[in-house]
Formats: C-alpha cells, sequence, structure tokens
C-alpha cells in the first residue's frame, strides 16, 4: 500500500513501492530511483523487440478486460504509412476502483515512462492521457511531471537527445463513466460525445482520429517500465497459481473492512487473506456476506466463493466472477443485498450513453422495478423479470456497460435470493434511506 | 473489372452479393426485410436500435444485421427463436417510454414501431407500475416539431443535420433513459433542406407543422410524381386525400434525389388545389365569355389557325409537360413560329452538401431544358413585343403576370390555354383549360437531362383537361396528327420525330427516367 499505511509484509511492492514518497513525484527524484532507465534502454530497440518483451513477460490488460499487452501492441501496423497514437486510459471511474489515481498521484513518472515505452513499441508520436475529471489531484500531479519531462528534454523533439519525437498530451473527462469505454474515450478525445463506436473496425485499424491506435490501462503502462528494467522472465515468475496471470496487481478494497486501501499482490493470491489478513478483517462482531473482486461491474461472490478465490484472471472465473478491475467492494452480514444491487444498477442506469435500446432503457427499468422491491411493493413475478431484462441487457449491445448492470442483478438474485424473497412477502424493510 | 462476390444463406435462401455487402442490405435481396430503425441507406450506420440483431451460425453473439457485413458461407437465421426474442425485447423496452397515443399521432399507419410491434411484438407490456417519461413538445424550425416523448432516439435525425445538410443543429441531449435529441440553443432547425428529418423519423416524434393532423395515413392515395419547384427534378409522392394533395414527400431514386427533397418544393402544393381554376372552355362574343363544350371550343380554335398566315408567336411556361410543349409547337406548323418562354430565377442554389449534385435551383421550373430541346427560347419580353405583328398567338399557361391587357388586346388570334385565368387573357378568342401537373401524366426534361414522368394524382376541376388531349384533339381536327388516347402516346411520337429524344419509349422511362444522350443537341430548329 504504502500510503497512508505501510505496505503489508505479504505485498509485493512493484508498482507502490514509492507511495507516499512525495520526492518520487519529481523528476529528479525519480531519476534517483532509478527512474528512465527502461526508457533510455528502449530508445536503443525497435518497435519490434520492445513488443516481444513484453509479450514475453505475460503482461495483460489491468483496466479490466485483461488482454495480453504484448499482442495488443503486435496489431499495430508494422509500416508505419500514416500517424499512430497511443491512448493512456486514466478515467479510472469504475466504483470501487482506486489504483490508478495512487499511481498518477506518487509516480506520475512510472506512467509517463510506460507511455513513453509504448508509443516507442507502436511506433506513435503522440500519445493522449485522458484523465478522469474528478480526479483533480492526480491532474496537477500529472500536468506538473509532463512539464518536467519535457523541460528535461525527456519528451519532445528529441527525447533523451535519441531525435525521436515523444508527445504526450493530458486530456481532462467531464463526468461519464463511459468514457472510461476505449472506444468512446478516443470519441471524447476528438471532441465528440463519448458514445462507444461500433466494432469492428477495431482501434488498431482505425482509432483515434481514425488512425491506427493502441490504448492501455494506467495500471498496464505503468508496469512496462520495470518489465524493461528487471526482464519478461522476472515478471512471468510473479505468479502463485494460473501461468496465464503473471505479475503484481493492485487491489483497491473497500466497504467493510477494517484496512481499506491499495494492495498490491502477486496475481494468484487467495482472496481470503487480502480481505482477513492484509485489510484486517471485516468490522469487529460481524462476518463476511458478499465480495465484489473486480469493480462494480462484475458478478458479486458469496461468503463461500469469497473465501475459496484465488485472485487472478481464470481464478476469479472459476469462483464465480471477474477480475476486472480489481475494485474489491466488501460486505458484512450488515449489508442490505437488494439495495446493494439497486444501487449499482443504479449507477449504470446513470451512466447509460443512451445509444442502444436495451441499455438506455432496461438499465433504468432495472432499477425501478428494484427501487419498489424496496419500497415494499414487489410480487414474486419481479424476480423473472429482472432474470428476463438481464438476459437481453447481455452480450446485445455496443459495449458492455448493459451487461455490466445485469451482471450484478443476475448474481445478487442467485446468490442472495432469500433477501428479496424476504422483501417480496413483507418480511423486511429497507434499513437505509434510499435515494 | 467484375465485382467480388460473396455467397452466403439468409433464411434458408443461397444468394450472392457483392464483397462488403451489409447483411440487412443482402436480406432484402433474399425477399427478408430486417426489422430495424437507426438503419438508413443514406446515412451512415450507428448500430444503436438493435433491433436488426440476426443469428449468425458460428458467431457466439447475435450480430447487428446492419453493421456485419457477409462473410463467404455465412448462415443467417433472421427468424431463429433468438433473434425473435431479441426484437421482441428491443420493441417491448422501445415502448415503455412510448405513448401509445397513435390515434392522434400522425405517424400512426405509417409508423414503423406500430409495424413491428404488429408484427413481432408482445401483446401485453409488462412495464405497467411505473410512469413514463415526459418531455413537453418543442419547436425545432418552420416546419418541424420534435414530440420527444415518442423518440426512440435512433439519431437518424442527428445523422441527416451532421452528414447530409453538414449543419450540426441537433445532438443526443442527456445520458441513460433521460435522453432526448437536443437542439442547439441559438439555433434553428431551418436548413432549406430540414424537413427530411421528418420523413427520416421511423415514428412520430419528428412531425411536419404543414401537415400536422391533416389526414390519416391509411386515408391517402399516392402518386409518383416530379417536383416542380425548380430544374433538379426530385423524384416525389404526391399524397392525395378527398382529391386534395395535401403532402409531397420525396421518392427514392438513387441517380437523382436519393431520398430527398427540400422544403421549397415540399412545401409546395397547395397551389395544385386551389379553387380559380378555369372549368369550362370558353369563347369570347364581344366583351363576354362564353362557356361552351369542348367540341365547340376546338372547332372554333381549330377555324382561327386554320386563317392564320405569316408569323406565329408561342408563349409557353417552363413548367408545362414535355408533350404540351411539343404539340403547341406543331400547331405553327406552316407559320414562322417565334417559340418563348420565361423562367423565374431566385438568386443562390441551396445544396444538399452531403449528396453531390442535389440542390434546389436557381431556375424555378422543373422543364425548362425540354422547352429548350423543343426549340422555344428564353425570349419572352422580345416575343412580347412582337405579338402585335403575328397572326397566330398561343399562350401555353404563363400566368402573364406583368402583361397588360391593351398588349394581348392587339393581337388578332389569341389562344389561351391554362389552368387559370389571368386578367390579360380575357380577350383572348378561345380559353381552353387545362390540368396541371397534379392532374395528367406527362413528362420533364430535368437540368442533367433527364426525362422523368409524372402521374396523375387526382381529378381536373370541370371540364378542365390535360394539354396532351386538348392540343391533340385539336391537331386532329387541323388533320394535322391523331387524337392521343394517353399521354405516352405523345411521348412515343416525339421519340419518333425528334432526334434528341430517340430511341426513347414512354413505357421504358419507368419510374426513374432515362438521361438523354450527349450529342444529342437540341431539334433546335424553331
Amino acid at each position: 500500500m504504502g500510503y497512508p499505511h505501510k505496505s503489508h509484509p505479504k505485498e509485493t511492492v512493484v508498482l507502490s513501492q514509492y507511495f507516499g514518497d512525495a520526492e518520487a513525484r519529481t523528476y529528479d527524484g525519480w531519476v534517483k530511483r532509478g527512474g528512465y532507465q527502461a526508457l533510455q534502454k528502449v530508445l536503443g530497440m525497435t518497435p519490434v523487440e520492445v513488443t516481444d518483451v513484453v509479450k514475453a513477460s505475460g503482461l495483460r490488460g489491468r483496466g479490466g478486460a485483461g488482454f495480453p499487452t504484448g499482442l495488443k501492441w503486435s496489431f499495430m501496423p508494422k509500416e508505419k504509412s500514416k500517424p499512430h497514437y497511443l491512448c493512456c486510459n486514466a478515467d479510472e471511474s469504475e466504483p470501487g476502483t482506486f489504483k490508478d489515481r495512487e499511481i498518477m498521484r506518487w509516480t506520475p513518472h512510472a506512467l509517463i515512462e510506460g507511455c513513453a515505452i509504448a508509443q516507442l513499441a507502436i511506433q506513435a508520436e503522440v500519445c493522449f492521457i485522458y484523465i478522469r475529471g474528478e480526479f483533480t489531484d492526480p491532474w496537477a500531479v500529472m500536468e506538473k511531471a509532463v512539464e518536467e519531462a519535457y523541460a528535461k528534454g525527456t519528451l519532445g523533439a528529441n527525447a533523451m537527445g535519441s531525435g525521436k519525437r515523444i508527445d504526450m498530451h493530458l486530456h481532462r473527462g467531464a463526468g461519464a463513466y463511459i468514457c472510461g469505454e476505449e472506444t468512446a474515450l478516443m470519441n471524447s478525445i476528438e471532441g465528440k460525445r463519448g458514445n462507444p463506436r461500433i466494432k469492428p473496425p477495431f482501434p488498431a485499424a482505425q482509432g483515434l482520429f481514425a488512425l491506427p491506435t493502441t490504448i492501455n490501462n494506467v495500471e498496464t503502462l505503468a508496469a512496462v517500465p520495470h518489465i524493461i528494467n528487471r526482464g519478461a522472465d522476472w515478471y512471468k515468475a510473479l505468479c502463485l497459481s494460473n501461468p496465464k496471470s503473471v505479475g503484481t496487481k493492485l487491489f483497491s478494497v473497500c466497504g467493510h473492512v477494517q484496512k481499506p486501501g491499495n494492495y498490491e499482490i502477486t496475481l494468484g493470491y487467495p482472496l481470503k487473506d487480502l480481505i482477513y489478513d492484509m485489510c484486517g478483517g471485516v468490522l469487529k462482531g460481524r462476518t463476511l456476506k458478499a465480495c465484489i473482486p473486480g469493480g462494480s461491474s462484475v458478478p458479486f461472490l458469496n461468503r463461500e466463493e469469497s473465501e475459496g478465490c484465488l485472485l487472478d484472471y481464470e481464478g476469479c472465473v472459476a469462483a464465480g466472477s471477474m477480475l476486472g478491475s480489481a475494485g474489491c467492494i466488501v460486505f458484512d452480514d450488515s449489508a442490505d443485498m437488494v439495495y446493494q444491487t439497486m444501487r449499482l444498477a443504479k449507477f449504470y442506469a446513470h451512466e447509460s450513453c443512451a445509444q442502444c435500446t436495451q441499455c438506455r432503457e432496461g438499465t433504468a427499468w432495472t432499477v425501478r422495478i428494484l427501487q419498489k422491491i424496496l419500497d415494499g411493493d414487489g410480487t414474486s413475478k419481479d424476480l423473472d423479470l429482472l432474470l428476463d431484462l438481464a438476459d437481453q441487457m447481455t452480450g446485445k449491445t455496443i459495449c458492455v456497460l448493459s451487461d455490466s448492470c445485469a451482471a450484478p442483478v443476475v448474481s445478487g438474485i442467485k446468490k442472495f435470493r432469500g433477501e428479496f424473497e424476504a422483501y417480496l412477502k413483507g418480511a423486511r424493510r429497507a434499513q437505509v434511506a434510499v435515494a | 473489372m467484375a465485382e467480388e462476390l460473396v455467397k452466403l444463406t439468409i433464411e434458408g435462401v443461397e444468394l450472392s452479393v457483392p464483397k462488403g455487402t451489409t447483411i440487412l442490405e443482402a436480406a432484402k435481396q433474399a425477399g427478408v426485410l430486417i426489422p430495424h430503425y437507426c438503419y438508413h441507406p443514406a446515412l451512415p450506420v450507428a448500430g444503436v436500435c438493435r433491433m436488426c440483431l440476426v443469428e449468425v451460425e458460428k458467431t457466439p453473439k447475435l450480430q447487428i444485421a446492419c453493421a456485419t457485413t457477409v462473410v463467404e458461407g455465412q448462415v443467417v437465421k433472421v427468424f431463429s427463436d433468438q433473434s425473435v426474442k431479441a426484437r421482441e425485447s428491443v420493441l417491448e423496452f422501445l415502448l415503455i417510454n412510448h405513448p401509445l397515443d397513435c390515434p392522434i399521432c400522425d405517424q400512426a399507419g405509417e409508423c414503423e414501431l406500430q409495424d413491428y410491434v404488429f408484427q413481432e411484438g408482445r401483446a401485453r407490456t409488462r412495464y405497467s407500475e411505473f410512469p413514463k417519461r415526459f418531455n413537453p413538445v418543442e419547436d425545432f424550425g418552420p416546419d418541424v416539431l420534435y414530440v420527444p416523448n415518442r423518440c426512440i432516439l435512433c439519431t437518424r435525425c442527428v445523422r441527416f443535420m451532421e452528414h447530409a445538410a453538414e449543419e450540426e443543429v441537433l445532438n443526443v441531449s442527456e445520458r441513460g433513459d433521460r435522453a432526448f435529441i437536443g437542439i442547439h440553443p441559438d439555433k434553428r432547425l431551418d436548413h432549406p433542406w430540414a424537413g427530411n428529418v421528418v420523413d427520416l423519423c421511423p415514428v412520430g416524434s419528428l412531425l411536419s407543422k404543414d401537415f400536422l393532423h391533416r389526414a390519416r395515413a391509411w386515408e391517402l392515395d399516392k402518386t409518383a410524381s416530379v417536383c416542380t419547384g425548380c430544374s433538379q427534378g426530385c423524384n416525389t409522392n404526391l399524397d392525395t386525400r378527398n382529391n386534395m394533395v395535401v403532402r409531397i414527400q420525396p421518392r427514392a431514386n438513387t441517380d437523382v434525389n436519393r431520398y430527398f427533397i427540400c422544403d421549397h418544393g415540399r412545401l409546395s402544393h397547395r397551389w395544385m388545389n386551389r379553387g380559380d381554376r378555369i372549368e369550362a372552355p370558353l369563347l369570347s362574343h364581344g366583351h363576354e365569355l362564353t362557356a361552351v363544350d369542348w367540341d365547340h371550343a376546338l372547332d372554333r380554335a381549330a377555324q382561327i389557325i386554320k386563317g392564320c398566315s405569316g408569323k406565329g408567336v408561342a408563349l409557353v411556361s417552363p413548367g408545362a409537360s414535355l408533350e404540351a410543349l411539343w404539340l403547341v409547337r406543331k400547331l405553327f406548323t406552316g407559320l414562322g413560329l417565334t417559340g418563348a418562354f420565361r423562367v423565374e430565377r431566385v438568386k443562390g442554389e441551396s445544396p444538399l452538401p452531403g449528396v453531390p449534385g442535389l440542390a434546389l435551383r436557381e431556375e424555378r421550373a422543373p422543364n425548362a431544358t425540354g422547352a429548350r430541346l423543343l426549340g422555344y427560347t428564353e425570349t419572352f419580353d422580345e416575343a412580347l413585343k412582337t405579338v402585335e405583328d403575328a397572326s397566330l398567338v398561343v399562350v401555353l399557361d404563363d400566368a402573364l403576370t406583368g402583361v397588360s391587357a391593351e398588349t394581348l388586346a392587339r393581337v388578332p388570334n389569341l389562344i389561351y390555354c391554362g389552368t387559370v385565368l389571368p386578367d390579360a387573357a380575357r380577350g383572348a378568342r378561345v380559353i381552353l383549360p387545362l390540368a396541371n401537373v397534379a392532374e395528367e401524366d406527362g413528362t420533364f426534361v430535368n437540368r442533367d437531362r433527364r426525362v422523368q414522368r409524372y402521374f396523375q394524382a387526382r381529378a381536373t376541376p370541370g371540364m378542365a383537361r390535360p394539354a396532351w388531349w386538348v392540343l391533340s384533339e385539336l391537331l386532329q381536327g387541323l388533320d394535322r396528327g391523331e387524337s392521343a388516347g394517353v399521354a405516352g402516346d405523345v411521348f412515343d411520337v416525339i421519340a419518333k420525330t425528334e432526334p434528341a429524344f430517340a430511341g426513347l419509349s414512354y413505357g421504358a422511362l419507368g419510374a426513374k427516367g432515362a438521361v438523354l444522350p450527349d450529342q444529342a443537341t437540341a431539334g433546335a430548329r424553331a
């Protein structure tokens, strides 16, 4: 974690090593800590060589989808006939996720270095870092860091004296969750309404300004300098369970735990240990009821599933959820799962971009039904209706926002049906003021 | 170069279509209309309504037919359980916030939401306990109202304004189920082509003020016509109700106007119903005009023409049919003819930028090119100065604006053929009442030399008759031709005798017309 508490001994501290270390934010401080050596090294390599190192490392996208990073880079045209772009997705808006925020706040140069390396690998002279609008502090830190990197000649027309151009622009979001979807993010940078685009064409063919584009998450890019410095084998060896999931991962833990915060663990680490050991367990006198391991878009895990879950891409799926963005939301036995489900659905209903019919209408309808159940007016038909709507909201739209709304509803009803039925029978009333 | 073809199967029908075709377009060729809302062939694909979801074998998820291109060997199922269920669900979602006010909605009867719900929707909604979204009606522009409650956010209007009109005044505002079509706060939807958003709207959300509550869709008869608003020759449909033209809509012709017409053309239909028409042939008796029957009138006209010699002047309208213009010319056989017309010009074209070659043109008449091809020249004022010396003057539906009665009073033999009777024409010896464009069949030649047919949409008032009938009867009386049974008879003679129209036939013109070959210069003989 590193901030505000010291790291837990069982954490594997790579990205979070300098969290809380104010000097690491400055250019000189970062160089003193070994910064920009990786970039220096990469400036002497060919794009294919860089991509191959990242491929060999087994690094997968940390934004949620877990797509192999090196493979994604290799989709970019080898023969550059028109400008290429790199987009860094720093629009971290997934409820429960706050890892990119800390990376930008404490180690802005790690991100800048990662971006610069990725730019060289995909032959993109220009990178846009799209930062969530609400991130005022990270924005200020990043702005200063980019300014410094330019002043030091690390960025610009002659990056580190190599003769190569590396430009970086910060772009500030305006508060829409959907702009974290990669093609919506590109539309947003282009000055358009942040609506996801139909794919194909994929970004590597026609992305930002209809030119070949790669988009990576902050955490993915921040990990790249470490891989370059320490080698693909070192990174690949960071594995506790499935060999397809390697490296370290920042978990943002929030909810009913003693010590919420960001924890960096090696993939494959048990969720049980994360909650009970690192985070000090649930609040005193309570017991664990449920957990969302990967940000608000993924299904709930109940207590048994949570306690048996290994935190990597495959382990979360096996347990019945997904690793997602690793925003881990913990619920103890005081949580009202019907309310929690409604609250999640309400978020998606609010954030739907309104393009696809199922999403625009389905998310809002879902919220109304859940609200009705909470108000004590639900009937037995409502659960079937919710599940039927969720089925029609899954896999039928341009992006997965609609699916993300359906996931907690389906898993909520499946895993906590008793709580829903208690409302339907009138045996339970909403405890919290439902807003 | 041969186009590369892709073979696939849609609903059991095997077909080959050019590479790059979408499943939706390919399905049309297989005789299957895949239900859709946001897709429109003239607009960029949006893929947002999710109505055209179909099952493609070996693909786990349903695919949108509008954005998925065909692949060799693909097997597409439009009516599989999965896709029918998906569309039923989209319809249910669309209806939860859609008012069921069809009884007072102008779109009812030609509403794609109504049609597809009837075809594939659920009998009952499950959204019964919650209020529907409500937003007040907005005044978007001179002829467009926005009824947000009925909007299904297909974004056709937004895309039309962005990509066809290239004037971004509409957008999708807000998010989620609060979304609606927004208009620029400082602008109106007053682009000269803005009215097309009303046609593009698949539901009754964008309405024409001109047509508001004027008719139910099922009461309308549609007749193929050609716009008379300018020389572009946009293809139109005249919608009539109780013998009145109540609406003009574009008729698709990919070679001329694609799917669009401008507002000037769209709104120019009231004159077609005007009530102050000449309803009987009139003969002058001293200072009186007397209504007579056709035989009588045509005999008198023939007598007059037979008695003429020397010079003749024809003052014609560039809004008259090719047939009428040609027959009038024939009346002057043996006389030295000055054939002249004038045409209204409005400075500045109003193009639809997204469709090259399409604009509201400066020349505001549908058949000036036809008149020129038949030897008429734009010399109305000069010709008017010579009428005193002419033994015969025939006016074909020129409104005679600015022409004094005294000028024409000095004409010894004036025959006026027209739809309405201007004061200046009251001195004519014979007045022959004609049908207007909505009341007859005929052809126009547009500025790009395309010959296009228009059809009769309403009955003529009183005894008025189409010019092709009146004039061909008159010519028969003069032993200069045969009486025509239909407009096409006249056109086919034109095609045989006028080099510029060689090779054409009325039947072969069809609904889309034919372009005259370039080298065929005018039969300029007059």
